[in-house]
């Protein structure tokens, strides 16, 4: 079953390379390139389980390991 | 004081730590592979820089959940003393000893540089050859050192007396938002934090690598003499 997890920074949490690539993409003349932020995308294939169970588990990865509660929120996609 | 050194693959100032702490007890530590899980009969582990495991997902991700990270816990919870330094500090927020998270530097810079301290609780392990306001020199080399914690948790920590060591200018004054004394963009200028005991502390700069005249200085040297006579105490 292949899973997408996403790791994003919260909002409020400052996000300096997406600072830098939005100035970057402005100098390019994509004036209008708005709130430009940088995450993770961590694709995983997992054997022998349901769509529901490969959720289940990718939130506890994303929990354990793959995102920093901290400062960081996940997201989940189990493709159809 | 038995203190031991851990090392994981990408570590690589485990050598300055370890001069730091031959200077204060005469005695050269223990090196822990990170594979090891004995820590028995230790008065101090250390947890020095380096890139563990090449920074993968995030600074220390790796690290905290490697065999002997299970190791340093059941030493935590046991009351042993614990210096984090570095990516050593990354290590110790990633595996949740202690709290808050380092993030990206805020002008996304690898710094190398010199910064000065000033000592926020002189009533700890780590500080208690200084007195509360003293200032000194350190140098700190970092990509991610921009300390951050949730409002509440920033709270307890001001309110608990465990913010260490702040960020300051050469004359001691604190200010959160000037770059030349705030160099990575710490919240409330942060540069070292303690755990509820006040025996885990991580801090972002390197002591280990001002306590000899042939390095430049003994600025950091007081941080482990405190530490000797705490621990044998």
């Amino acid at each position: 079953m292949k899973v997408r997890v996403t790791v994003m920074l919260k909002d409020g949490v400052l996000d300096p390379q997406g600072k830098a690539i939005g100035h970057a993409l402005h100098t390019l003349g994509f004036n209008n390139a708005q709130d430009v932020r940088v995450g993770k995308v961590i694709e995983l294939d997992l054997q022998d389980c349901t769509a529901e169970e490969a959720r289940k588990t990718a939130e506890d990865m994303a929990k354990n390991l793959l995102a920093n509660l901290v400062i960081e929120d996940y997201a989940i996609e189990v493709p159809a | 004081m038995k203190a031991a050194i851990v090392v994981f693959p990408g570590t690589n100032r485990e050598r300055d730590m370890a001069l730091a702490l031959k200077r204060v007890t005469g005695v050269a530590p223990r090196m822990i592979w990170h594979h090891e899980t004995d820590l028995d009969g230790l008065d101090l582990v250390v947890l020095p820089g380096g890139f563990s495991y090449g920074d993968y997902l995030r600074c220390g991700a790796m690290a905290a959940h490697s065999p002997v990270m299970g190791a340093v816990r059941t030493f935590a919870a046991k009351g042993g003393h614990i210096l984090g330094v570095c990516n050593g500090f990354q290590i110790l927020t990633e595996s949740g000893l202690l709290p808050g998270a380092l993030l990206r530097n805020a002008d996304l810079r690898f710094l190398s540089q010199d910064c000065y301290l000033r000592v926020e609780n002189d009533q700890t392990p780590f500080t208690s050859r200084w007195t509360k306001g003293d200032v000194f020199r350190t140098p700190l080399a970092h990509g991610d050192g921009n300390y951050t914690a949730d409002p509440a948790t920033l709270e307890r920590l001001e309110g608990e007396g465990r913010v260490a060591f702040r960020y300051a200018s050469a004359t001691g004054q604190v200010k959160a938002d000037d770059v030349a004394s705030n160099p990575n963009g710490s919240l409330n200028s942060i540069a070292g934090v303690l755990s509820e005991n006040n025996r885990i502390c991580g801090m972002m700069p390197h002591p280990e690598d001002l306590v000899d005249p042939l390095m430049g200085g003994e600025d950091g040297l007081p941080l482990f003499e405190g530490l000797v006579e705490a621990v044998v105490r």
